[in-house]
């Protein structure tokens, strides 16, 4: 899978507050949630985001509460994948429960600069920066959660599992 | 092999004789947790697995009390979600406003978790059951649906760091404080993906509703789970509750931490964490003068009789500053009875104070106390994230409930002692 998109950069520990305030949990409707995506951290994010964006992060992303609004708030705003130096343990299940790419890449997370072009392999764990000429790679993710990514999400795989269990 | 009690209580559930941190695992869970804002989600995830029914009616519970009652007509339909489910699925646990409670207080107060359990929830904050010596941990609306199936959920095993804390609390020094300056210490990812174990002789002697505390601001931290190895309090706390058989697990002496931290408690004075993150905690005696607009105390943090009762003690024959507005929000409906008899409630609306229902509510800039731009909050909840209580624009500071309520009565951040 090839990603590519305009980078919006963010800093350390942007908790799960931040990226869906939980004035907006009064619904699951992925487009009403992408409506107020980040909006705490950047008010602008919501409006000027466009299809392919990736946000690039610092240390702790997704930190705080367990609500999976905030990977799905991310993903139904079209953000095609987050890079970061690291990521809060929730925020890091839940985005490859519900499908949303997630990089843990610590140089990219520093090298990137706002507006920068991406292109990301995302099953090789390559980010290309167009716009500076230069390669990161990506924490390789655990085969185990590969073998979820594979089978189309959390819910797909418990599905096979519960049909070979009977 | 010598293991920690988390790996104790993870083998267990594994049916292993021993594991490892990093170590995947698929564990058999004793109770799985949704409300009103995760498990909506979670139910519509459950339902595309195609099972008829959970896993077990008696070991799935929903709460819903974050925002009920219903804030507004969307929150209506979230928790009817809820409401309808739990009857379709005959839920033997499903917890009715009026009859509720905040989720992390009521469980253990009702006795359906209890030691040696393997809990999952759909909120951060479960891992507050881990100062009963569960390993208890928060989870998101997919895990939930997929744990409401099967009865179980894989997990990596995590290294464990240990926490000694020595010597006397001092006055108007419990487990708030201590977690706040844990986290102070080690920052708010410096237990990320690990399990933060809470010993020595001042958690020894630290009540139940203190160890509550403790482990419910693990997740600050980022760990996976807190834990307080179980002793006589735990016990005591327990009998005649637990509502299924619990098992007592210890570390082992020569078990392996990934690092130990070592407190002396005796000289510490009340935490405040300051905006906009739980790590930066100060001595509220260097607070400085910091004005504030309202003050809440309750949450899945600090909501718990012993919180009441402390902050009653300041605020008995006085009342709440003029420009302040005091929230106090019993965490459960059996905590609001017993702090009614106590005379608690009476101390509270005396003073001048908001006593509401339990609900989540102000915690997370739901409804019941929403903030506006400019406005400061002192907190006895768990985060002070930007815009966690209301405008982006507004402030919250973390602390006890007797600094919460000294503050509501001085209308700036002092330490009890500065009011009577």
């Amino acid at each position: 899978m090839q990603l590519q998109g305009k980078a919006w950069k963010f800093g350390d520990d942007i908790d799960t507050d931040a990226i869906i305030p939980a004035r907006y949990l009064n619904t699951t409707d992925p487009e009403e949630l992408a409506g107020h995506c980040m909006e705490d951290a950047d008010p602008e994010f919501p409006r000027k985001v466009r299809p392919g964006d990736i946000i690039v992060a610092g240390k702790n992303f997704g930190s705080g509460s367990s609500r999976e609004h905030a990977p799905l708030a991310i993903k139904a705003a079209g953000v095609s994948c987050v890079i970061a130096r690291s990521y809060a343990r929730i925020f890091y299940r839940n985005a490859f429960n519900i499908g949303l790419p997630i990089f843990e890449a610590p140089e990219a997370a520093e090298r990137i600069q706002p507006g920068d072009m991406l292109a990301v392999d995302a099953a090789k764990g390559i980010i290309i920066n167009l716009s500076r000429g230069e390669e990161y790679r990506a924490t390789p993710i655990p085969p185990f959660m590969q073998e979820i990514i594979s089978a189309g999400g959390l819910i797909n795989y418990v599905k096979k599992q519960k049909k070979s269990t009977g | 092999m010598s293991l920690t009690i988390t790996e104790k209580i993870l083998a267990a559930a594994a049916g292993k004789k021993s594991v490892r941190p990093g170590e995947l695992v698929n564990v058999k869970v004793d109770l799985v947790l949704g409300n009103d804002i995760t498990a909506p989600m979670a139910i519509q995830e459950f339902e595309k697995i195609g099972v008829p029914e959970v896993f077990d009616r008696d070991r799935v519970v929903l709460i819903p009390d974050h925002f009920v009652p219903n804030k507004d007509i969307k929150s209506a339909e979230q928790a009817k979600i809820l409401r309808d489910f739990a009857r379709r699925q005959k839920l033997t646990h499903y917890f009715e406003v009026g009859r509720m409670g905040i989720e992390h207080c009521l469980l253990p107060e009702e006795g359906l978790v209890g030691p040696g359990d393997v809990v999952v929830g759909a909120d951060s904050h479960t891992c507050t059951y881990g100062a009963l010596g569960a390993f208890s941990t928060g989870v998101g609306s997919t895990d939930l649906a997929a744990a409401m199936a099967l009865g179980e959920i894989w997990l990596k095993v995590p290294a464990s760091l240990k926490f000694i804390y020595y010597g006397e609390l001092p006055p108007w020094v419990g487990g708030k404080d201590l977690i706040l300056y844990t986290i102070g210490d080690i920052g708010v990812d410096g237990a990320a993906y690990q399990a933060m174990e809470f010993t020595g002789p001042a958690i020894a002697k630290l009540s139940m509703d203190g160890r509550f505390t403790m482990a419910n601001m693990a997740v600050e931290a980022g760990a996976k789970n807190g834990i307080v190895p179980p002793d006589e309090i735990t016990r005591e706390y327990v009998q005649g509750r637990a509502k299924r058989p619990y098992q007592f697990y210890a570390s082992d002496p020569d078990a392996e931490y990934a690092k130990v931290y070592e407190y002396d408690v005796s000289e510490m004075e009340p935490a405040v964490a300051f905006p906009h993150l739980p790590e930066n905690v100060r001595p509220v005696s260097t607070a400085g003068h910091v004005k504030i607009d309202q003050a809440v105390i309750g949450s899945c943090t600090n909501g718990r009789l012993e919180d009441l009762r402390l902050a009653a003690r300041v605020l008995a024959d006085k009342k709440v500053h003029p420009d302040v507005r005091l929230i106090v929000i019993p965490g459960t409906q059996k905590i609001y009875l017993q702090a009614l008899q106590e005379g608690l409630i009476k101390i509270f609306v005396e003073a001048g104070a908001a006593v509401s229902t339990p609900t989540c509510g102000p915690c997370l800039g739901g409804y019941m106390g929403v903030l506006a731009a400019g406005e400061r909050c002192v907190a006895t909840t768990n985060r002070n994230f930007v815009g966690r209580m209301g405008h982006r624009e507004s402030e919250v500071y973390l602390s006890n409930p007797a600094v919460a309520a000294a503050s509501a009565i001085a209308g700036w951040i002092v330490s009890p002692k500065e009011v009577l």
